[in-house]
């Protein structure tokens, strides 16, 4: 007997959302979670992967000893080249960024809202601030998509009416995949696409901090073991 | 002409108190470390220059290169987009002290800022960062339909450049990701040096391979092997040694 799983890891996560990357698609990931995705390219699709440092098509990470430190990524840790990879200078990797030529980003998030608003550069006053290129991607990319948990380490909703925390960008996020759902952010309002067969309506209800709406069959979130 | 400069103490002779400096790499791959330690030296030994504004991606990492220019206490105020890195402290104690001053940018538009700095472009509207609090104080305008942020260009008195091959003439070629802001500093900058791993003859890089063309340069200076900032951390390097 197969135990459902009470939420997705972030390889679940990963995984899901590189369901969604079509073939020929070009794809920015952002640090931390969201970089799995690439290891999740179902067979016979090839996605093309940007960096903000001025990467394209760049491969995996190098074995150890193996790293060239003039070769990373966003996040500085080392990758390698590809056939068919492209270096470029730092504003024309955001001109590919700004100017509509990215298919698809995928960033962490602190809070998303039913509005498409995201927050995920700055937890408030304390501490450094540091944006990156977050504040770059959420704008241009033709989908702007989110992997998170569905709820904070401390059990609170992720996905809210409104953002608390500063915001990174306003209405720009289309689709989120959290540890617990697919959710369409369309209109200002959160659209259920898919949850996991175990969590009933109801209980995924409580853990979001804005209203589900339905818009047609809600399909299971169903993923491998990984 | 011959813009080959000697050594690293000439390249760095004529930056004075308060200038602007426009550093480039992202991280430490482009990062001319030769230059910013000579730059400190040149600081040890006369006290100047200070209270220098630098433009960097980022504020240092470790002990080395940009780190060990801020913890020399060269640095008044630093524009930049992440000042975190795997080992900021330094960046981060001064900062927490008040003893830098942090405008912080978003990446691409800190890049564009600095390309129409260079372009001679002394504003430009974005999509980047409106509404948010990097937008506050900024003006609005809307272009079909959708609002944009006007920001201004950023320009330097000095760029400190890393790049792969350079000949006298100024030509640059990069290496790898080791391009990022580098080009767009060469052109930002009043005067643009730049650290190459070997000088070449005029023609000794394919036309066709130029990435910078000399005229957005003004000195190159040969390092051959330049050091990896990656490789000093993992080394636990401290610049310079006697303040280990």
């Amino acid at each position: 007997m197969k135990l459902t799983p009470i939420k997705l890891n972030p390889s679940q996560m990963a995984w899901r959302a590189a369901q969604d990357i079509a073939d020929g698609a070009y794809v920015n990931l952002g640090i931390g979670f969201p970089e799995m995705v690439a290891k999740f390219q179902p067979p016979g699709r090839e996605a093309i992967f940007h960096t903000e440092n001025g990467i394209l098509g760049f491969g995996a990470a190098p074995a150890p000893g193996e790293e060239d430190w003039d070769l990373i990524n966003a996040g500085k840790k080392a990758v390698t080249l590809k056939p068919g990879t492209a270096f470029f200078h730092h504003a024309d990797s955001f001109a590919m960024v700004r100017g509509g030529h990215l298919d698809v980003a995928i960033l962490g998030a602190y809070e998303v809202a039913e509005t498409g608003d995201l927050a995920n550069w700055s937890t408030g006053p304390k501490g450094v601030p540091a944006v990156g290129g977050a504040m770059d991607l959420v704008h241009g990319a033709k989908q702007v998509a989110v992997l998170t948990d569905h709820v904070t380490k401390d059990g609170k909703p992720k996905l809210v009416q409104r953002c608390t925390l500063p915001l990174t960008g306003v209405a720009c996020v289309t689709r989120i995949y959290s540890s617990l759902a697919v959710i369409d952010v369309s209109g200002g309002r959160f659209v259920l696409r898919e949850k996991l067969a175990g969590l009933s309506l109801d209980d995924l209800q409580a853990l979001t901090g804005a209203t589900l709406h339905l818009d047609g069959p809600v399909a299971d979130l169903i993923v491998p073991e990984l | 002409m011959d813009k080959a400069l000697p050594d690293l103490a000439t390249a760095v002779a004529g930056i004075d108190d308060g200038m602007t400096v426009m550093i480039g790499g992202f991280g430490g791959s482009g990062a001319p470390i030769e230059l910013i330690h000579a730059l400190i030296d040149r600081f040890l030994a006369t006290g100047h220059p200070k209270d220098l504004t630098v433009v960097n991606n980022n504020a240092g990492n470790g002990h080395v290169g940009l780190a060990a220019l801020i913890e020399a206490g060269m640095v008044r105020k630093l524009i930049c987009s992440f000042p975190r890195s795997a080992d900021p402290v330094v960046f981060t104690e001064a900062y927490r002290a008040g003893a830098i001053e942090l405008e912080l940018v978003p990446q691409g538009t800190l890049a564009e800022r600095i390309r129409a700095g260079g372009a001679g472009i002394p504003a430009f509207y974005t999509p980047t960062s409106f509404g948010t609090d990097l937008a506050q104080g900024k003006p609005v305008a809307e272009f079909e339909g959708r609002p944009y942020v006007q920001e201004r260009w950023l320009k330097a008195d000095v760029a400190l450049v890393k790049a792969h091959l350079g000949d006298r003439l100024g030509n640059l070629s990069y290496r790898m990701a080791g391009r990022n802001f580098n080009p767009l500093m060469c052109m930002a900058a009043a005067r643009t040096i730049v650290q190459v791993s070997q000088i070449v003859e005029p023609g000794g890089i394919d036309p066709e391979a130029v990435v910078t063309p000399g005229i957005f340069v003004q000195g190159v200076v040969e390092v051959p092997n330049p050091a990896q900032e990656e490789d000093l951390n993992l080394a636990g390097a401290v610049y310079p040694e006697a303040a280990a």
